[in-house]
Order: structure tokens, then sequence, then C-alpha cells
């Protein structure tokens, strides 16, 4: 068993100063740089790195902080092999430079020397409420905070940070990190009420009342397979599984309060990088863990650096099955599968799964969580007159984020569906920029 | 932090507190709920909203588990770290006509809003409210001064009716119309009473306590099976339609963490103290 999967520290330990210097060395400061078109929220990527090669670690900071507010977050998560160092002009040769490496060694280092914030506009006068304190809530409250506007986020959990906080494990997001980051924001000014779930606590006339609005309340509401059995005891979504360990400190049951049943054996299903921090998840509590997908290996979504953290930690991998049944009396005693077969491709070009008949089998559990991903918490939504929706239930938007409601934007999971942090924060940012400019209109 | 304000016992092990919680009240409508969080420690426990005045709401809890003892050791001027809410959809009141509300044990809690929202809105309401013995009788006033008729009934024959709610239930239905009825009380209670009304076609809803985490339709924890559908109890009810749930299940997913439950309520008694050792 490899050693970290005993505890919930997190598993990459970052860079030295050394090894960052050495890293940003080797950046080719190219005059076009294709690096930074990779980066959803357009961070000054060749800037901070030259910074950083002659040590001036406290301006790279800043440089970093004028594009993107949460770097030590987005040096963590953001899936920078298809992005930012997917663009990177070594990446044809030998190896892309570190840059995710580097945001985040550059992050922690701040946050180790005492952190300053950004410039402050002068205050415009206005106020903007933020619904929901995740990525692109974050994102969006610090944005318009900088340009002076009056910003208000509410958050309905106790905790700020959304799927930061209650998502992302602590081994791949340390939650002081989280959290420090959410104080720069805060510390810009910006308010934020937590236990406040607008639409309930906060009605739709008072939300409406601010001079504009931002939803950044993401895709909290979880998909099951709709299969027999899903509601017996032991079954969770992985939304479920997650915000009991990350968010209410399950794994410390019975000194936090809140219990989960860590499971023996632990059968996850489906292949996004919810799925492997569910599964990695439900190996530290202890369980033997199988991950069920239904496409081949290389099918999966999740980032690489992921799956192979999870197989590391001994996830087995089950490809090309699909849970069926719900085996079970009262609670979870196994999940019976159904082989694939890989069809024609579909229309994301991945070859289409579908059942081999006759092909059945068990896979005896006691936990079964489903990870087969997340649509738009339709609660605020479905109150607000005249906001369109799309077929799967998220808001519609134009290029600017703005919904059919005048003054009311949208960006991240709820806006775009499931996707990344980053994706978030970068919709986010062009959101909150044509948030500024409606604002100033007036 | 969310000042309590007022913290008294209402019978065995059953207590009332108001709470101070301005966005809660000023919103809270019959049938809703709120989460509390103790503490930094603390799991996130739903309560029914019994009562609003000004800026605090009125929950009635029975100390049962951990977080309910805890609840019940906490006096005036003690804070709760976290209270949201309201949560939950309201109930449907209209002007019905006839209609029953009937609470159960520490469910009884949950009728006193209800009835009173139902009889603004011009119905006959009548009141049904059940207890194990005459001790467990909380709200009597109060349901008296809202109801137009007030039945008690007790297990054991201490007060009032001796038998169940669903005696009472049985006996009103065979004699009058009723155009709608409200069932709040423990699962099986619920389940017993509401089969009363069926074979009468009154519209019967009941009020489900699932388990909960957010209880705003995020993780899922509170699905029930209403109709054959999967519902999330903390967005889409918590009331439903008495006559298509599936109690069964309801009760079976109660019961996840009963060993869990045991396990926290010992660790809260003697946990720390260093008395019994810790390691078994």
């Amino acid at each position: 068993m490899s050693g970290s999967v005993k505890d919930f520290s997190e598993v990459n330990r970052g860079l030295s100063e050394e090894n960052a210097v050495f890293e940003a060395l080797r950046c080719m400061n190219c005059v076009r740089p294709t690096c930074m078109k990779g980066c959803p929220v357009c961070i000054d990527i060749p800037a901070f790195i030259q910074q950083i090669a002659e040590r001036d670690f406290a301006g790279a900071a800043a440089t970093l902080k004028k594009d993107n507010m949460l770097p030590a977050i987005c040096g963590r998560v953001c899936p920078q092999e298809s992005q930012c160092e997917g663009a990177c002009i070594l990446a044809k040769k030998e190896k892309p430079v570190a840059i995710g490496a580097l945001e985040r060694f550059v992050a922690d280092w701040e946050r180790k020397h005492g952190m300053t914030l950004p410039e402050i506009a002068p205050p415009s006068g206005k106020r903007v409420a933020v619904v929901g304190s995740g990525p692109a809530g974050l994102t969006a409250a610090a944005e318009l905070a900088r340009l002076g506007h009056t910003v208000t986020v509410f958050e309905s959990l106790h905790e700020a940070g959304g799927v930061l906080t209650y998502g992302i494990p602590n081994f791949r997001l340390p939650k002081d990190i989280v959290r420090a980051e959410i104080e720069q924001v805060k510390a810009l000014g910006v308010e934020i009420r937590l236990n406040h779930l607008v639409g309930r606590s906060v009605s739709t006339d008072e939300l409406l009342s601010y001079d504009a609005v931002f939803l950044g309340t993401g895709a909290g509401l979880p998909y099951f397979m709709d299969i027999e059995g899903e509601n017996l005891n032991g079954v969770y979504s992985a939304n479920e599984f997650l915000t009991r360990v990350n968010l209410m400190h399950a794994d410390c049951f019975p000194e936090f309060d809140t219990p989960v049943k860590r499971g023996c054996r632990v059968v996850v299903v489906g292949g996004g990088n919810v799925a492997m921090d569910a599964a990695r998840v439900a190996r530290r509590l202890g369980g033997e863990v199988t991950l069920v997908y239904r496409r081949r290996k290389e099918d999966l979504p999740a980032r690489a650096v992921e799956v192979a953290n999870a197989v590391a930690e001994g996830v087995q991998f089950v490809c090309c099955a699909n849970p069926v049944r719900v085996i079970g009396e009262k609670t979870v005693e196994g999940v019976e599968c159904v082989q694939m077969e890989m069809c024609d491709l579909d229309e994301s070009g991945r070859p289409k799964p579908s059942c081999i008949e006759g092909s059945n089998f068990v896979i005896e559990a006691d936990v079964f969580i489903e990870a087969i991903g997340q649509g738009p918490n339709p609660l605020l939504i479905s109150m607000l007159p005249h906001l369109d929706r799309a077929r799967r239930g998220n808001v519609v938007v134009d290029d600017d984020g703005m919904t059919t409601i005048d003054g009311v934007y949208a960006g991240g999971d709820v806006a775009t569906g499931a996707a990344t942090v980053i994706w978030a924060m970068g919709s986010a940012k062009k959101a909150a920029a044509a948030i500024d400019r409606h604002l100033r209109r007036e | 932090m969310y000042l309590v304000e007022e913290a008294t016992q209402l019978a065995d092990r059953v207590f009332q507190m108001w709470i101070t919680a301005p966005q809660v009240a000023r919103h809270a409508r019959a049938g809703q709920f709120l989460i509390i969080r103790l503490d930094e420690t603390g799991e996130r426990v739903p309560l029914t909203i019994s009562a609003v005045r000004g800026d605090q709401v009125r929950i009635i809890f029975m100390a049962v588990g951990k977080t309910t003892e805890h609840l019940s050791s906490m006096k005036k001027g003690d804070a709760i770290s976290d209270v949201v809410g309201p949560l939950g959809t309201p109930s449907e009141i209209e002007r019905y006509g006839t209609v029953v509300v009937i609470g159960g044990g520490v469910g009884i809690a949950s009728t006193p809003i209800i009835a009173r929202e139902a009889k603004e809105a011009g119905n006959h309401v009548i009141g049904i409210i059940g207890a194990r013995n005459k001790d467990f009788l909380i709200l009597e006033d109060e349901m008296t001064e809202i109801c137009d008729e007030l039945f008690i009934t007790t297990d054991d024959g201490s007060k009032g009716v001796h038998g169940f709610a669903s005696t009472v239930l049985d006996e009103l239905c065979k004699n009058q119309k009723l155009d709608c009825v409200w069932i709040v009380g423990p699962a099986i209670m619920m389940k017993v009473t509401s089969a009363v009304t069926r074979p009468y076609g009154v519209k019967t809803f009941v009020s489900l306590n699932p388990i909960m985490v957010d209880g705003t339709g995020m993780c899922g924890s509170c699905r029930v099976t209403v109709g054959g559908e999967t519902k999330f109890a903390c967005v889409d009810g918590p009331e439903f339609d008495a006559h298509q749930v599936d109690f069964d299940e309801l009760m079976s997913r109660q019961r996840t963490y009963t060993d869990e439950e045991k396990a926290s309520l010992e660790h809260y008694h003697h946990g720390g103290c260093g008395c019994c050792g810790g390691d078994h």
C-alpha cells in the first residue's frame, strides 16, 4: 500500500525554491506565448515565470494575482496538461515548463511570507450580489470588488468555497489553502454571508434589488443511475460521500459528529475527477475499492495524474463495465454489472459503449458510490422569472455571461455544465468584466 | 453565531428553544425546516420550524442523540454556530374546507404553524395531538387556541382518547367530509395514520424526516420514493402525498447510522474524560 493512502495530507509536495528557479529558467520567454492562449483566465505566464527566474517571488505573486485571486488553488487542481502546459512550445520537443507547479510554488511562497493585495478601484457606489462561493462566485466577487463595487456573496453552507471545500479532498487541495485564498477575497472588501440559501433565506426580489447579480450556484444536483436498489443503505452520490468527509470530517468520527459508512468493499462508478476523488477517499477510509467505468481505461475523462494516483493507491479498475443493479436486503451487498463493448464513435468522438447481453457479473460491496455527474441545482434558477434554461437545465448565457434577465449574469457549472475549476473561473471573470461595463453604463 | 433567546423543557426529554435567526424568521412558512450545526465538530441536523416571532424562530426537539442532548444542555445566551433556513417547500395551504392537522409525539411541534396558516386561509381546522402518555403531550394550549376543534389521544389513556391519532381520524372520516389532512410524527405513525384516509380519498400530506446533510438538494442523502419516483425530501418536500410514500424504505434509510449514533452519544457522554479507557 502506498504510504499516502493512510492519511489525508497532500500527496503532491510541490517545488523547492531552487527547483522552482531551475524550472523557470527552462522557459523560452516566447515572443508570442502560446501558453497564455491555453489559460482560461489569461494569466501573464511568461512574466511571472521570468520573475521566478530572477528570484523575485513577491513580484511573481503580484503578477499572478492581477489575473487570478486563487493561484494556490489553480496551481493544484487545474488540468495544466491540456491547457497552459499543453500549449507550451517545449511540449512538442521535450517536457513543457511545469507552469502549474510554478504557479503553486509562488502562491505557497507568498502565503508563507505574507500576502499582499492587488489595487482596488475607488468605490463605484454599485451593489452586486453573488450567489455561491465556489470558484466562479469567488472569482466574480474578487474581480468586481477590485473594480470598486460593493459585493455580497451568499453561501448556503456553513463554510465558503463550494466544491473547493465540500468536493475536492484535502490530499489534492488542503483546506487551509482554500481558506487562506478566501480570506484574500474577503480582504478586498467582499462580504460573504454564510448560511444563506438564496431563494429561501433571501427572496428573489431581495436578490434582484441589487444593481447586478452573478449566479455561480454550480452543478450541485447529483445524478443517479436510476437502477434497482439505488436507495439501499450504503449507496451514496459522490457529492454526499465527499461532503461527509471533506466538509463534515466524517473521517474523524466520532470526534466530529457526522458519520459515513466506510465500507470494507467499495464500488465507485464513474470515470471523472470526482470518481477518482471518491475512490481515493474510500481507500483512505480503509476500503478495498473497485472503480467501474463503462468505456476503456484510455477514455477515462479524469486527469491522467489523478488516475495514476488512484492506481498507485490501490484502486482497482474495471473498465468496459456498467452497474445495472444494486443487490441487498436493507444494505448494499453487491453491485451487479454488465460488460460493455465499444461500438461506433459518438458525437464526442469517443466509442459508444453498449451492453453485452448475458455478460452480467457481481462485485461484492457494502458501499456503492455513484460519481456519474451532476446537473445545475434547480432551486434558485427555477424561481427566477424569465430566466431561460437549456435542455439539461443550465442557465442560458451569451458570450459575456449575461442571462435572459437584465443585470443577471451567470458563470461556472450552472451555465456551462459540469466542468473544471478553472473554466468556472474563466467564465466568471468574463462575466465580471461584463457586469462592470453594465454598471458603468447605467 | 445564532443566539439562544429562550430554552425551556416541555416534557420528559422534550425541549423548546427560541433562536435569533433573522434570515430564517423573515421568510419561514408552515411546513419548512431549518438546519443547525452546534459547533465546529457538529453535524448538520434538520429541525422543523415550529413558530416565528420577530427575528426569532422556535424549535422543539427530543433529546435522543448526541446533538439533541448537547442542544438540550444549552441555555439562554448560548450561541449556536450555524442556522440555515428556511428550507424545504412550504405546505400547500389553500382554502380546502375542513382540514385536520395531526401531530404525534414530538411531531406536534410542527402543527401550530400549519394549523394557524390553514385557519388564516379560511379553513375549519381540527387538531389531533397524540402522545404516549399525558407527560409527553406538548403545545396543548397553543393548539386549543388555534384550532376550531382539538382532540387529544394518549396510548395509555392517561389523557383524552385512549388510543392513537388514527383512532380519532377514523371516526372523523366516518362521520364527516374531510378535505385535507396533515400528519407529522414518527414514520411508523405517519404510515399507519395516513392509511386511514386512503379509502376515503382524502388529500393527505405527511412531513418526512429522512437523514439529511446539506438540505439544499446537493447530496441526495434524503432521497425518498414517492409514487415510484425518487424525490429529495429537502427540496421537493419535506411534505409529500402520504398515499404515495414508500414508508418502509424511509424507515430503513432512517436506520442507516443507528450504530454510529450510539457511538456518537457514547463519545459525547464519556469521550475525553479518560474514565473508560477509550479503546473499546
